[in-house]
């Protein structure tokens, strides 16, 4: 060490007061918000001590699973909704791609269209597919249909705001070199921008179609047809073996879809 | 040889400042022979970039005129500007290349100005522009290389890919925005061979910046000192001297060290 050399403390502090004081009030404001929340959600404290007894009746009801009830009744109701959900995902990636595009600073440079198309896909994002569900069961009646408009229609916000992430994540470098050529911006965006965007697509095309393989089953409880409306139907009759046997059967193909879904990703990406 | 009134393109006044009041080019005014490297040479952040994508309008001139083919390029509106443009040829410093498109399709996009965006999406090119496509990768020396995917070539390799895409424009004049800067020395000296000879074959005039001074010495056929936004050098490369590389860069102790 230098010898003789008087060494003077400096201080250093991570945070200046004023950080310190900011740190402080988010903390606050967190505890307050869950003290808040807990004393709106009203916790009734006889039900949750008998939660657990409950909860062991209702498996020992279920048990065993009806699994003679699969091929009559739950078969295809179950690939109805995969069905639901495919179709849903094609419809509403189709009618993402324009608002995606729109929404996306770097390729339409008018700040008005932008904000358009990004309230459009918050709108579809902001409603639930329930929701949209219980509008479309409304207007055309119960069934598949239904499903699939509500699916697709949730699925622009989802699949419109990622594109449009995607989009203006490219690298600049290659536009401005369409653009000196002189190509027009239809050509900019087929040999610039789309095969810069391909892979992020594909992968949240297939995410979305794993998701919505999951919220088609739910659909079914609003009526809008698939494996939900079998679930509604045998939780309405107390018949818990069979609602046991659905249980798995979505367990199942949920699983399946998720093991698909990862390994077409890890093939494009 | 008689290329006394002959000017290919023609720099008039040409202002830019990106922001109100701060000067980036002050006024350039240069004639540009119809054959011949000029090469524009001077420091960081003095406005040669600026002053290259001025022509073209990658960046939009604050005023002066710029004169290409007889028209004021700084007047077009877009699609008189696209067809000037694709008379107008541009090699990048970062290559600028669509990475996961293959070679073939990168030199082909050299032809979007000229192909309509619905063919151009189903990748229908005119047999000619076929052709063209693989004569010039022959010329750059990448024939083999034609279905490999852009980014799985050398910085070189992508450079000379990008020097095709430029002349499938069929050029009257090609735009150089530091070709070499992001190359290794030798990469860097058959780049410039390159553009030479091709600019020379093909009768096309070309605009290179360049901070490297000796590429610029040994390739130009004129050189261009810009500083502080304005002309301080216009001469053939045996003119430029010690005195003037300290007029456009500052300083002097840089001169001495290896310059052997």
């Amino acid at each position: 060490m230098r010898a003789g050399a008087t060494v003077v403390d400096c201080e250093w502090q991570r945070y200046s007061a004023g950080e310190r004081m900011a740190r402080f009030m988010v903390y606050l404001v967190i505890v307050a918000a869950v003290v808040l929340s807990i004393r709106t959600v009203e916790v009734i404290p006889e039900f949750i001590i008998d939660a657990p007894e409950q909860l062991a009746d209702l498996l020992k009801r279920m048990w065993p699973p009806d699994a003679a009830s699969y091929p009559a009744e739950i078969h295809d109701a179950l690939l109805d909704s995969i069905h639901i959900a495919t179709v849903g995902t094609v419809l509403g990636v189709a009618m993402a791609l324009p608002f995606g595009f729109l929404a996306a600073r770097n390729v339409t440079p008018w700040p008005w269209l932008n904000w358009v198309a990004r309230l459009v896909l918050i709108s579809a994002r902001s409603i639930n597919t329930l929701v949209f569900a219980l509008f479309f069961v409304a207007v055309f009646g119960p069934g598949a249909l239904a499903g699939t408009l509500a699916i697709a229609f949730h699925s622009i916000g989802f699949v419109g705001r990622l594109f449009s992430e995607a989009l203006e994540a490219t690298s600049p470098g290659p536009i401005e070199a369409l653009r000196a050529a002189g190509a027009p911006a239809a050509s900019v965006i087929s040999f610039g921008y789309w095969p810069q965007v391909v892979p992020a697509f594909w992968s949240l095309v297939l995410f979305r179609w794993d998701i919505n393989v999951r919220e088609s089953i739910v659909l079914g409880l609003v009526g809008a047809g698939g494996v939900g409306m079998a679930l509604d139907n045998a939780l309405n009759l107390f018949q818990w073996t069979r609602v046991a046997m659905i249980l798995l059967s979505i367990l199942a193909v949920v699983i399946a879809a998720e093991v698909a879904v990862t390994a077409i990703r890890k093939r494009i990406i | 040889m008689t290329q006394t009134s002959a000017v290919a393109l023609s720099i008039r006044q040409l202002v830019k400042a990106y922001v109100r009041g701060k000067l980036v080019l002050n006024g350039i005014t240069l004639d540009i022979a119809p054959d011949g490297i000029t090469a524009i040479i001077g420091p960081s952040g003095t406005g040669k970039s600026t002053l290259i994508r001025c022509i073209n309008r990658l960046v939009e001139p604050t005023s002066g005129e710029i004169i290409f083919e007889g028209r004021n390029l700084v007047t077009l509106g877009r699609g008189e500007l696209r067809a000037a443009r694709r008379q107008i040829g541009m090699v990048f410093q970062e290559y600028n290349l669509v990475e996961r498109l293959s070679v073939m399709e990168n030199v082909l996009s050299g032809r979007l100005g000229y192909v309509p965006p619905f063919k151009a999406w189903l990748r229908r090119f005119p047999q000619t522009d076929i052709n063209e496509a693989y004569a010039l990768l022959d010329t750059v020396g990448l024939a083999a290389q034609a279905h490999a995917r852009a980014d799985a070539l050398s910085g070189g390799q992508r450079q000379r890919v990008g020097i095709a895409r430029a002349l499938m424009q069929s050029p009257k004049l090609l735009l150089a925005d530091e070709p070499t800067s992001s190359l290794d020395p030798k990469t860097s000296v058959e780049i410039m061979t390159l553009m030479r000879d091709l600019s020379r074959q093909r009768g096309i005039p070309a605009i290179v910046n360049i901070h490297n001074v000796a590429l610029a010495q040994r390739f130009a056929t004129r050189i261009v000192g810009l500083s502080g936004g304005a002309v301080v050098f216009d001469g053939v490369p045996g003119a430029l001297t010690d005195a003037h590389l300290k007029q456009i860069y500052g300083g002097e102790s840089w001169l001495d060290g290896d310059s052997g």
